[in-house]
Parts: C-alpha cells; structure tokens; sequence
C-alpha cells in the first residue's frame, strides 16, 4: 500500500512552495520553446541549467537520473524535453515526500544501470554519449524500475509547475496544452480553434489551498 | 469501555451521496439526527485544479481512513488488492469527486426476470444468476427521482415526458413526470462531431444527465467547464455534493449535528433484534451513540462490512444476517473492456467534464432485440470532452510509436489531442457465487477484518462487453476515426465506485436483506442507504438511483416514524 508522509509540517509545505517559485524563474531563453533553436543550442541551454539542492538523491545519483530523463523525453528538433522540464528535480523533491516509498528503488535502479554502463561500455552512465545510453536503456526497457522512472518523468515533465518540473511551462508548450483555467467559454470548446497558452499554475490562483497540494495532505486527518 | 453519548432520534452512518440526501427528508420532518463521518469538512478553496494531486496521486482519497480498508479481491485462486480505494471519507463523500452523472434507470432494469422470460423465455436468464425483479416499477421510483433532480439539481435534456417522446432526449428512458430542473450541459466541438456521427448510423445521441449547473441554480455557480471534475471536486460549487446542497440545507433545520472523523465499527443490537446505537472512535477513544433508529450509508462494501462484524446474541452471524443473506448478490459494472481511438486531427478536449458528454442508450438493457443473441442486457456509450496534460502524454500510441525517445516525443507532440476514450457502462447480473465478506487475514489499523470480494464476470456480461465494444467501434469508425484500440476483456470484478448489491432490497427475507422501504426484514429499527440495496446494475451510473431510494426510505421512516422507532 501506498505510504503517505502524514509527518510532513505545514511550514515544510509552505517552504517547498517557495522553493518553486524559484524554479520558475529559470532563464527566459529556455522559455520559448516554440523558436526551435537548433539541436545543439538547446543542448547547451539545457547543460547550463543549475542543478537545484538536492532533496532525496545523492550526487551521484542526481546525474544517472538527468542522463535517463534527457533520452527518455529529448531535447531535440521538437524542442525542450525532460531536462529544461527539471523532471529529474521533480523527482528528487517528490522521492523526499509523496514517493518516499520508491526511494530504494531508485537507489537499486540507478546504481545498477551505472554498473551496466560501466560492464558494457567501460564509463558511468551519465557519460556516455546519447547512443549508447539509449543501447543501456534499451536493455532495461522491461524492468519495473525503467516503468516507474518512466511515468516519474512524464510526471515531471507534464504536471502542474508546483511539483518543481515542468520548469517554464515546456510540457504543456509540447503538447500545446494552452494550460490551467477556471473559465472555459463555449469558444474555446470548439474543434478548430487554437487557444493561447495562458502559462499558470492552478497555485497561481489565489483562491486554492496550496497546503493541500502535493498530496502530503494531513488535512483529511485534520479536526 | 465507551462513552455513552445523549440519545438521538435517529444515527446516520456516513454523509456521502446517500446519506447526505437522506437526512434531508428526516431533519424537516423535526426528528434529530446525529451523523457520523469517518472523513472531514473540504471546501472549494481544496479543489485545486491540479492533475498530478487528483488525478495521479489520487488525493484526497489516499489519505482517508479508507485507504485503510480497501476490500481484497478473491480472484481466480489469487488474493489480490487494489492500490487504491475509490470511495472517499468526507463530508459528502465520494460525491464530492464523482462524475456526476445523474441517470434513473430504465423501466426494464427493475422487470429483469419478468421482462426477459415474456420476451424470450425463461431459459435465457442465465441459470447460476440470482437476479429478481425489484419489489416495483419505475412508476414507484419516478416522484422521488423527480424530487431529487429538483434538490440536488440534475442539467438534462427529457426525452419521454408523461409518455410524449422528445428526440432530443432519450426516447429509451421511462415516462417522466416533468423536464429536467436545467436544460443540459452544453455540447462541444467534439460531442458534436460525435452526435451527428451516432445519427449517421441511425442511432440516437443525446446529452446525458448531470448533477451539474447548466446555469445558476439553488444560489450555486453554473459550471465553468474547467476540465478539472473528473477526480476533483467543484472550486466553484457547481457539482452538485451533499456538501453543498441537501446537508447545509437539514443543518438549517437545527436538526441535523454531524460529527466528524467518527470511525465506526459496529452496530449494537439487542435481544430481541432491534438496533440500539452505533460504536465509534475518534482518536482511538470509543463512544456509543444510541439512538431509535440507525440508517447506515456507508457505501456498498462498508455496508456488508459494517453489518458482519456487527454480531449479538439476535445476530450471532453479523446483524441482519439470520438469512445468510448479508453480502450476496454483489455485482459491479464492469468498466473494463473499454475502447480509445485515434483520430486524424486535434479534438480541442483540453477542457470540459466528463459528464459533459453525449450518450447512445440504443445498445443498453432490453432496448434491441436480443433474439438472435446469446446474452440479455446492454451497455450505455458514452464519450465526453475530458484531457489533461500528464494523461494526454501517458496515452497508448497505437503501435505507432515507441515508448519513449525522440520518436515518442514527435508522436505525443502531434497526437496528444487526437485521443478519445468511451466509457462504456454494461449490464451485470448477481450470480449465486459472487458475494462479500470479511477477508480472513487482511484486518485494518483497529484490528477489524477488511470486506473481501469474491466475484468474477460470467459468460454473459463477457459476451455483452464484446458485442459493446463492436458498436463503440463503429461509432468511433463513423465519426472518422484512424485507429482503434480495444482493452481486453477480463473476468476479474474488482474494487469500484459502481458497486451494487450486499443488502438487497426485496419482499422475501429468504432472498433480501431490506425489505421494499430499505429496512430489514429482521432488525425492524435499521434501514440501509446506497446502492448496497440495489438488485440490478441497469447501463448507468448508480448514484441517482441511490439517492432516489435513500429519499424515499427516509421519506417512509418520516410517515412511519411511531411504528418503526419503539
């Protein structure tokens, strides 16, 4: 069964909120994503996006997990991927709560395709060329970790920017999700039309209880 | 040893879709009601338009003490268990999460035996099923459907009016004595699309009924078409809950006292089989309520569960339970063996519900002639406007694509609006060997036994999910669809929000637990609300159909109130 981090404070909560805001607020260059910027461009934009502190992972670990997120979800000729999305530092934050329980697996995962790297290739994981990484990842393809790695990235490249990925909205930019509303017209219903990306969080409402969120929820335990 | 509370007239065991309508009846009639919660108050400021909270990590129900029960499923010589529970402790329940969907069933779902044996005979029920026609019609339900629709506020459009078929609605449902208290939902792009395709083949498409605002009604929002219903409740209380509608409303009367985190475990009987009240806990500390009569609304599982760990020397095998009856004739829809399709340009489904959608009741219940085919019964299709990104970019990519790289980026970047997933609601029977009952090791945190489903779908309901998916393929085909996927169809009844059965309603005490007012036919003092009580699963979402019943027993206990409390 699912395990629930009910000891998670408020404050703690209120902290992590904060700490998205600053994540927000990467550099505006990766925010376009619609400007196709050649392959190699958007390459070196994404290796020059600092790494957030840590949470969960190790250093080590930090860069197997990167490497995994850029092949699985590219930075490529259709633009930013898991990397600019900061899917790896949405992971590392939530292995800290919600997915607390996955942490040993990811420990197991990680350090085991680094082992592979190393058996098969004769360097870690994180720095072999994309090609071989893809080769690595393909012998895992079946495992259970590779599933839970791979639904942890789509997580932290497609959920709502609270989480610390989907880093400038370039999820939702990908799949031209025009983004969170509290408000849809008959207009905006119809087939045909194409709506502007609004770039919001649902947290950028004021009307919603960011304490709530992030599923640490103890307020269903709550007086 | 527990506390001993001051008497009430009357304990409700659960505020959810049924028990929160209930007390309404009961509290304007004057008599006191105390209601016991497991879960606690949340408002719209909770109901955060957020995928990966609702939709991934299934908040709020994964931190309710349900999470704790979730019911074990016997299956095929294998013990297994859900991850998740879909019902939810709050006030207002699982409503506060639910579709809204708010369906009557139609007239044959309450004539199964007699309907199918005068058309094709008696052979063609299958021979293991359990299934009996309801103790009454449609005739007898319909005003306290009507009442309902009009309380809680139902959008809809009326397709048989006092016997007058409009073709706008469903020309399949029952005579209604009135429209519906909102027009419907409004259509999308999309449900358009599909509509005009359903009518391409013949078949009639019309918009389904909500429990949602269509305009402002009863000093409550109209829907805003968000996109964030499904799993999440209303930021603008447009959906309806108890929550919002019937609850505050009995407050008002000075009648109802609700308490919260109330944990209960078991119902106290005396000996000459009456109810005398109800044991909980709150923070581990016990209390008893008693009262004169004890309504439990727990839910279809919790309501079997609550009723076999409550024994007494009346009810040596669980409370109602003289008959052995208390757990069978379970049935679920099945859900499963769904259809996605893929379609050649963008939908524009980012936003809407999933109750805003458009329905086909051609194929449901006895509504085709089942003559040359091997199974009775039907399905309802149904397809709404209803994506979000995490979902979108988890879809099936149709042998198209791999699973992830520079390929699968290119497919989700072009596709991810092109999707549609019907919802497809069948018929399912109760067969002697599906039933409820206490799992025999699997026990929650105060040490009671968890409620464990043995059932599996049978021939008919295998058969019937086939010949559903033909037709939502063809439906899909006509509207232009490029690829089709179909889910498997697999026997296993699992956990679900469309749960039936466990204390069915009927005349013979042989075969029911309740008798045709939702009370026992051997504890007089206890009547039972949900879907628990329901004998046949019609095509359709249950809950309206729930709280149609849970008015009326209230509305019985209320007229009957000296006869049924001493």
């Amino acid at each position: 069964m699912r395990k629930t981090d009910h000891g998670l404070s408020r404050r703690e909560l209120l902290k992590r909120a904060g700490l998205t805001g600053a994540a927000a607020m990467l550099p505006a260059a990766l925010s376009s994503p619609t400007d196709a910027a050649p392959e190699a461009a958007q390459a070196a934009a994404a290796a020059a996006i600092p790494r957030e502190p840590l949470e969960a992972l190790t250093a080590a670990e930090a860069d197997v997990l990167d490497a995994i997120c850029a092949r699985l979800i590219p930075t490529d000729e259709n633009g930013p991927g898991a990397k600019e999305a900061r899917a790896a530092h949405y992971i590392d934050r939530a292995l800290a709560g919600f997915l607390a329980p996955s942490r040993q697996a990811y420990a197991a995962g990680l350090a085991d395709l680094d082992r592979r790297a190393v058996a098969s290739r004769g360097t870690p994981f994180a720095t072999l060329a994309p090609a071989d990484q893809d080769a690595v990842l393909k012998e895992i393809e079946t495992t259970a970790f590779f599933t839970l790695v791979r639904a942890h990235t789509i997580q932290g490249t497609f959920c709502d920017p609270f989480y610390g990925g989907n880093a400038n909205f370039v999820g939702w930019d990908l799949l031209d999700y025009p983004g969170v509303r509290t408000i849809v017209t008959a207009d905006e219903q119809k087939i045909g039309i194409t709506l502007k990306p609004n770039h919001k969080s649902a947290y950028d409402y004021a009307m919603f209880n960011k304490a709530t969120a992030g599923g640490h929820g103890d307020h269903g335990n709550e007086a | 040893m527990a506390t001993r509370l001051k008497d009430t007239d009357v304990v409700v065991i659960g505020l959810g879709a049924a028990g929160g309508v209930g007390v309404l009846p009961i509290a304007q009639a004057g008599l006191d009601i105390v209601a016991l919660e497991a879960g606690t108050w949340l408002s719209k400021k909770d109901f955060a338009p957020d995928e990966l909270r609702n939709n991934v990590r299934d908040w709020p129900m994964a931190v309710q003490k349900a999470q704790h029960e979730i019911p074990t499923q016997r299956v095929l010589g294998a013990t297994l268990r859900a991850p998740s529970h879909p019902m939810m402790n709050a006030v207002g329940g699982t409503s506060l999460h639910y579709w809204a969907q708010s369906w009557r069933l139609n007239p044959w779902d309450f004539k199964v035996v007699s309907e199918t044996t005068k058309r094709y005979g008696a052979a063609r029920i299958p021979k293991e099923s359990t299934v009996e026609d309801w103790p009454f019609g449609l005739d007898e339900l319909e005003p306290f459907y009507d009442r309902v629709e009009h309380e809680i506020g139902v959008s809809g459009q009326a397709g048989n009016i006092r016997g007058a078929i409009d073709r706008r609605g469903n020309i399949f449902e029952g005579p209604r004595s009135r429209a519906f208290p909102m027009p419907p939902l409004r259509g999308t792009g999309f449900t358009e699309m599909m509509a005009s395709a359903a009518r391409s083949l013949g078949w009639h498409a019309f918009p389904g009924p909500a429990a949602i605002n269509s305009r402002t009604y009863d000093g409550r929002s109209a829907c805003m078409y968000h996109g964030f219903c499904n799993k999440g409740g209303c930021h603008v209380d447009a959906k309806n809950s108890p929550l919002v509608t019937t609850i505050p409303k009995a407050q008002k009367t000075g009648h109802l006292s609700v308490v919260t985190r109330a944990h209960v475990t078991t119902i106290e009987a005396d000996r000459n089989g009456r109810v005398t009240g109800v044991n909980y806990l709150t923070d581990g500390v016990e209390y008893f309520q008693p009262a004169k009569v004890v309504l439990l609304a727990t839910y279809t599982y919790e309501n079997t569960r609550t009723l076999l760990l409550s024994k007494s020397p009346a009810f040596p095998n669980g409370l109602s339970n003289n008959h052995g009856q208390v757990g069978r004739h379970y049935f679920s829809h099945n859900q499963t063996a769904g259809v996605t399709a893929l379609f050649p340009k963008n939908l524009n489904n980012w936003y809407g519900l999933p109750a805003q959608g458009v329905a086909i009741d051609d194929w449901a219940d006895d509504n085709f002639d089942h003559a040359g085919l091997d199974f009775i019964g039907g399905g309802n299709l149904w397809v709404f406007s209803d994506r979000r990104p995490i979902g979108a970019a988890s879809m099936d990519t149709f042998r198209r694509a791999p699973a992830w790289g520079s390929q699968w980026k290119a497919f989700i970047k072009e596709n991810a609006d092109r999707t549609n997933s019907s919802y497809l609601q069948k018929t399912t029977l109760p067969y002697a060997d599906n039933y409820l009952d206490l799992d025999p090791t699997v026990k929650d945190p105060v040490g009671n036994p968890v409620c464990r489903i043995n059932a599996t779908f049978k021939e008919n309901e295998m058969k019937l999910a086939a010949f559903i998916q033909d037709k939502m393929e063809a439906w899909y085909r006509a509207a232009g669809a490029i690829e089709i996927q179909r889910q498997p169809i697999v026997p296993i009844m699992g956990v679900t929000t469309h749960a039936y059965g466990g204390t069915r309603m009927g005349d013979n005490p042989d075969t029911n637990v309740v008798n045709r007012w939702g009370f026992s036919h051997e504890a007089p003092n206890l009547g039972i609300l949900g879907a628990s009580v329901m004998g046949t699963s019609g095509a359709r979402n249950p809950t309206l159909t729930a709280q149609a019943l849970a008015w009326r027993t209230a509305e019985h206990l209320v007229k009957n109130w000296k006869a049924i409390a001493s």
